[in-house]
């Protein structure tokens, strides 16, 4: 089955040629047939390849397609490598692809007030864009060498600015202010961009990213004189002795690439507004796969990391400072997915702290369990989208437990995975990774476990808001209704898996067994010297297991005060602390930051250079200036040119004398 | 014989038309078509009949031309300029089908003047002897300056005018240095001048400046550059898709062909400043399109900055900057040639190029639209087209030799992909712009150009070896000339 | 048989005639009489031709003035051509009248 690994990959483009050129032609039916099916069959040759690694033990196995570019010394194959890390990301990405195209089958039909379904104006496109996104991402994670992984890391990029800007025709959006009770100026909120606006922005901040990892491509084959995985780091311990300090300048440049794909500071600020785009899509693209490719990316070139300790703790630092800022943010959100949107930035920052400090099979494990149940709950976000006719404001919700059970049951299920609530499966990894962050630095585990009390208080927070209390808005609340078996499908089997996903990787202290720490071994690479495992007492990873459920529970029962049992209490609070609030309601002004310090100069630079050096001093002064000083010169001398025609003659009349007395006379 | 061939059908086939009467429209555009497919035809067996891995010139043609000064007809090829032939038998096939409607005026000229560009384009990609080159370099001008004057837009007396003064000023000193060069080898063929000339490194210097200059200009390099928005501006769409799809390759590729095996020991000498300029170029290129408000000055502008990139290769890349050079000369004009060719077909319709006139226009033509963005992500570099293969090769290449140039190289790709998106969003994304209610989608003729385009960006994307190995060679002889020198210069 | 007329004769004769043509051309309006005294010049030349060929036995000079004879006869049907249209243009045959290149 791993020879037929490339079917993965061809499957969902043969589904995008035919949704793309012939979508409009088969009908929206059979293209909400094809495109799933297509992930699905995908799905089913990763399954079959995950046996095949597991019978033979991890080995990878390479599947030579054709060779790229060859130059001189510069070779690059298109090969396949199938092994743990990469079938792995492959289920991940289309057994929770699959369940999302499942689910857009039914939520890119809108129903109207008089509950005519009308399917999206570009149904064709969207499965095109979708199926896209799988193949792209595939590619990013099969490919054997370094730029088979920059060619799927751009192809994502490109996927997901075409999927955030696929409502191209959108307005940008005004947000009703945060009421703060009487007497008290409301807080105003900036307009949410515009899907195409929002599509640009992240491509190009992720273009940014993208720089830093092309160097670091450019780098590694500056130094190996090779793009291959496995000859680099093989390699990678020697070039270390020999050259110290390139494997660190490797893995912080392609670490710039990780910061920019999968939102961290300071490049996190595309993906809120990534969720412009149709939910589906955030909670595929922004939520379960393409986000964690800096995780994969790290995963995959442990060894870089490893052999660069220095770098993994600035990854690990940034990751948990990541995880911190955004999860202040979240606290006052008000829009749902955008609660959600920070709260994967903040997750995701886990994921990086994880794999800073050495525990890169932590990091997968939560990148797993956070790809299902994240994915859940933007499902259950956009399910909630559906039933309210697009309105994700939180406060216009409430009550809609009694409207939509299963999205509700669904989303709480999500909700207290996130939360890391004992025994879901945001439990187990997130636990695994805080206790590898104390091992290395309490200090850093600090600021992890006052994250996760906020995750789990703001993540109860919205689940009160919007399924609980009394309705907000009668109106809506009356039109609600569960939605349509496709959503509540991929919804069901999504919640399943966020309760069990947990036990891939059961703690190893409790003698349970972590099926994910031998699976990957084969492609963690072992320092000759870093024998010293961080193995802890086992009361300390007890204690600080309880100590993290303890956290999660009063986070959780937090929220329920606040929000169900007086719901005064955080109206006051915000008025109280106005400024503090203002400002996490304000995602601390670092859009408009950037926007000052980078944007606007840009475009002012950009400006003077058109309309000032280019056009006026350039073209004006130096180019037409000279034509025109050739032409002064040129008046000066037609004056000569009097017209009569005697004046010429004689002209030549004496030129020919002057001539010939100047044969005669020399 | 095809690449004396390839001179003659286009010659003889603007005399042929130069005889049909001026009403017969129909009869004037299939004959157009008709000699230019042929001419295409004639090309293909360039390509396959190649032969890969071996280095110097193949289909060699010399003849006796004016032998009392020794100087002869002679022509031939190598992976430097195969491509390039091939794309302008390409381009002008696809320049002639585009203007079938735009033209109505002086339709016949018009056609005379496509055709005899393309015998000029083409006699300049593959002569081989200096006076035969330099001929054909000066007769391009003609026809192209009286396309831009003639169906070009309002101010495009000016921009032609402009195209031809400073195009000619710039080739001047050129004509300077080729007598030098004659005088002291008395002979003007250019094996024979590389094998047997042996200048001093000062007269060196001063003599790749004199072709470096005319070159730059042609590129054109910063600051050099004016003349080619103000000419893209102006010119009809076939004629901005041959001034940028071929035109401006005549400077690059004579780089390659003849600054660098000409004067080796110049090379270490300029290239600090040619690529400095280069990089100027990308990033400047970049930044003043960010903010044009016509499409196809944005192109323009995109040109000067991707033209950089092939600059960039050439001067610091090695062999793998080299071959990603000769390469991106081809994506250059794919993909830029396709950007005109859409731009046209907007156009035509609206007769304006502001990108206040159009918005939200992907809903009205959804086929344009996927072209539109194809080409967009070719110029972006995105992978899997042919734009990723030529940027990624220059920078990587020019990384292992300079590695502050490659940052900044790279960083004008952040740039190029803010640029052309904010261009695609202001034309079909963003609110309905009701001024383009009446906008028809492309019809089968353009679509057609269009797919024919996009295929090749798709096939050199995928499968660059199949350029790769024919460029490969020619490349690796010019590396290993300027290695050497530098070697020596370093002892 | 009356005795050789010497050459320099035939050279004063030819410098006259070429003189007063070069004044003609220098000092009349009339493009008429310009255009005469052209002629003038290079009847002149013809004789110096002529010449110098009876006096150098040689043909050459001949074949040239036959040559420049039919140059000549050119250049009137040219010059006239020219001079009608002028003439219809301007209405006019004054040299000075046609003075459109002045700088």
């Amino acid at each position: 089955m791993s020879q037929l690994i490339w079917l993965t990959i061809a499957l969902p483009i043969l589904g995008l040629l035919i949704n793309g050129l012939f979508g409009r032609r088969i009908g929206n039916r059979v293209v909400s047939i094809i495109a799933p099916l297509m992930v699905l069959l995908a799905f089913l040759v990763g399954v079959g390849a995950l046996f095949d690694v597991m019978g033979h033990e991890g080995e990878a196995v390479t599947v030579h397609l054709w060779t790229w570019a060859t130059i001189g010394d510069f070779n690059v194959p298109i090969n396949l490598q199938v092994d743990p890390l990469s079938v792995t990301m492959v289920l991940v990405v289309t057994g929770v692809g699959f369940l999302i195209h499942v689910y857009a089958t039914a939520y890119m039909v809108h129903s109207d007030d008089h509950g005519h379904d009308h399917d999206d104006r570009d149904f064709s496109r969207f499965f095109t864009f979708l199926n896209l996104f799988i193949a792209s991402m595939l590619v990013l994670v099969l490919g054997d060498n370094f730029l088979m992984m920059y060619v799927g890391w751009e192809l994502v990029g490109v996927s997901s600015y075409l999927l955030i800007g696929y409502w191209f025709d959108r307005p940008s959006e005004e947000q009703t202010p945060i009421d703060l009770g009487p007497n008290t100026e409301p807080v105003k909120l900036q307009p949410l961009l515009s899907p195409s606006a929002s599509g640009m922005k992240a491509f190009i901040v992720n273009r940014i990213g993208d720089v830093g990892f092309a160097l670091g491509v450019f780098l590694i084959w500056s130094t190996f004189g090779t793009l291959q995985f496995n000859e680099v780091f093989a390699e990678a311990v020697h070039v270390s002795e020999t050259m110290p300090n390139v494997i660190p300048w490797i893995a912080a440049l392609l670490f710039v690439g990780a910061i920019g794909k999968s939102a961290q500071i300071p490049l996190y600020v595309w993906l809120p507004d990534a969720m412009a785009g149709p939910t589906p899509v955030s909670a595929l693209i922004h939520a379960a796969t393409m986000v964690t490719a800096g995780v994969y990316m790290i995963v995959r070139s442990n060894i870089f990391y490893s052999l660069a300790p220095e770098v993994s703790m600035g990854v690990a630092i940034i990751g948990m400072a990541t995880a911190f800022f955004a999860a202040t943010i979240a606290l006052v959100q008000v829009d749902l997915k955008r609660v959600l949107a920070y709260s994967t930035v903040s997750q995701l920052g886990y994921m990086f702290a994880a794999v800073g400090v050495g525990a890169y099979t932590a990091g997968m494990f939560h990148l797993i369990t956070h790809a299902f149940f994240k994915a859940l709950l933007f499902l259950g976000a956009g399910s909630v989208m559906h039933a309210l006719h697009d309105v994700i404001d939180i406060r216009r919700m409430g009550g809609l437990k009694d409207k939509m059970k299963i999205t509700w049951i669904t989303f709480w299920i999500g909700g207290l995975a996130l939360a890391g609530f004992p025994l879901m499966s945001g439990f187990f990894s997130k636990d695994e990774i805080l206790a590898n962050v104390f091992a290395v630095s309490p200090v850093l585990w600090f600021f992890g476990i006052l994250t996760a009390g906020m995750t789990a208080f703001y993540t109860f927070r919205a689940i009160f808001i919007a399924f609980h209390g009394k309705p907000r808005d009668l109106h809506l609340y009356e039109h609600a209704h569960e939605s349509r078996p496709p959503i509540t499908f991929a919804l069901i089997v999504l919640a399943v898996l966020a309760i069990f996903g947990g036990v891939l990787g059961l703690p190893v202290f409790l003698e349970l067994p972590n099926f994910l720490d031998g699976w990957l071994e084969p492609v963690l690479y072992a320092l000759p010297h870093a024998a010293e495992e961080h193995h802890m007492a086992f009361g300390t990873e007890l204690t600080l297991m309880i100590t993290s459920a303890v956290v999660a529970v009063s986070g959780i029962f937090l929220a329920y005060f606040f929000y169900m049992l007086q719901p005064s209490i955080p109206q006051n609070l915000a008025r109280s602390t106005r400024p503090l609030f203002a400002l996490l309601a304000h995602k601390y002004w670092i859009d408009e930051l950037y926007d000052t310090l980078i944007v606007q100069p840009g475009l002012k630079l950009s400006r003077a250079f058109a309309d000032g050096l280019d056009k006026v001093v350039i073209d004006e002064t130096f180019i037409d200036g000279t034509a025109r000083l050739f032409g002064r010169f040129g008046g000066m001398l037609s004056k000569l040119q009097n017209g009569y025609t005697g004046s010429y003659a004689l002209a030549t009349f004496i030129g020919v004398i002057i001539m010939i007395s100047y044969f005669f006379l020399r | 014989m095809i690449l004396s061939l390839l001179i003659l059908i286009p010659i003889v086939g603007a005399i042929v038309i130069a005889f049909v009467p001026r009403d017969q429209d129909n009869m004037i555009k299939w004959l157009a078509v008709g000699i230019t497919a042929l001419a295409l035809l004639v090309s293909l067996p360039l390509y396959f009949n190649f032969q890969d891995g071996v280095s110097g010139y193949q289909f060699e043609e010399i003849r006796p031309w004016i032998p009392a000064l020794n100087i002869g007809y002679h022509v031939g090829i190598d992976g430097l300029s195969l491509f390039l032939v091939l794309l302008t038998t390409f381009l002008t096939l696809i320049s002639v089908i585009s203007s079938w409607t735009a033209i109505t005026d002086g339709l016949k000229e018009y056609m005379i003047f496509m055709l005899l560009l393309e015998a000029a384009v083409i006699g300049v990609f593959v002569s081989l002897d200096l006076f035969l080159y330099y001929l054909f370099w000066e007769a391009s001008l003609i026809p192209m300056a009286l396309l831009i004057g003639k169906w070009g837009g309002a101010r495009r007396i000016y921009a032609a005018v402009k195209f031809i003064i400073y195009t000619m000023a710039g080739s001047t000193l050129m004509l300077v240095a080729a007598l030098v060069l004659y005088v002291n080898a008395g002979t003007s063929d250019l094996p024979t001048l590389v094998s047997t000339l042996n200048l001093s490194q000062n007269l060196q210097i001063i003599l790749f400046f004199a072709f470096a200059l005319a070159f730059s200009v042609k590129v054109p390099l910063f600051p050099l550059h004016t003349w080619l928005p103000t000419a893209h501006t102006e010119a009809p769409t076939a004629g901005s898709i041959m001034l940028a799809g071929v035109l401006l390759k005549m400077g690059t590729y004579s780089y390659l062909r003849f600054a660098i095996p000409l004067f080796p020991d110049a090379v270490a000498y300029w290239s600090p400043m040619l690529v400095t300029l280069a990089i100027i170029g990308i990033l400047y290129g970049a930044l003043v399109a960010l903010v044009q408000d016509d499409v196809k000055k944005l192109v323009a502008y995109s040109s000067v900055a991707h033209m950089g990139f092939i600059v960039l290769g050439t001067f610091s890349g090695g062999q793998q900057g080299m071959s990603g050079a000769v390469l991106q000369m081809v994506n250059h004009g794919l993909s830029t040639g396709m950007l005109f060719f859409l731009v046209g077909v907007l156009y035509e319709q609206r007769h304006t190029r502001l990108f206040s006139e159009y918005g939200g226009i992907w809903v009205k033509v959804p086929i344009f639209g996927t072209y539109f963005l194809l080409a967009v992500f070719s110029s972006v570099g995105l992978p899997g087209l042919n734009g990723f293969v030529g940027e990624f090769v220059i920078l990587l290449g020019t990384f292992s030799v300079n590695p502050i140039a490659a940052a900044l190289g790279t960083f004008g790709i952040v740039l190029a992909a803010w640029y052309l998106l904010t261009a695609t969003r202001k034309v079909m994304m963003g609110p309905f712009n009701e001024a383009n209610r009446n906008l028809k989608d492309m019809n089968m003729r353009e679509a057609g150009i269009a797919f024919a385009l996009i295929l090749f960006c798709f096939i050199i994307g995928l499968f660059p070896n199949l350029l790769f190995d024919k460029i490969n060679p020619a490349t690796a002889q010019l590396a290993e000339t300027i290695s050497a020198t530098t070697l020596i210069a370093g002892q | 048989m009356i005795g050789e007329v010497p050459l320099s004769y035939y050279l004063l004769l030819s410098a006259i005639l070429f003189a007063i043509g070069a004044g003609g051309v220098l000092i009349r309006r009339n493009v008429i009489i310009v255009l005469m005294c052209v002629e003038m010049m290079m009847n002149a030349v013809n004789l110096t031709f002529i010449a110098f060929s009876r006096y150098l036995d040689s043909t050459t000079g001949q074949i040239f003035v036959f040559m420049i004879m039919a140059v000549a006869a050119v250049e009137v049907a040219v010059g006239l051509a020219l001079l009608v249209e002028l003439n219809r243009h301007k209405a006019s045959v004054n040299i000075n009248d046609f003075n459109s290149l002045k700088g």
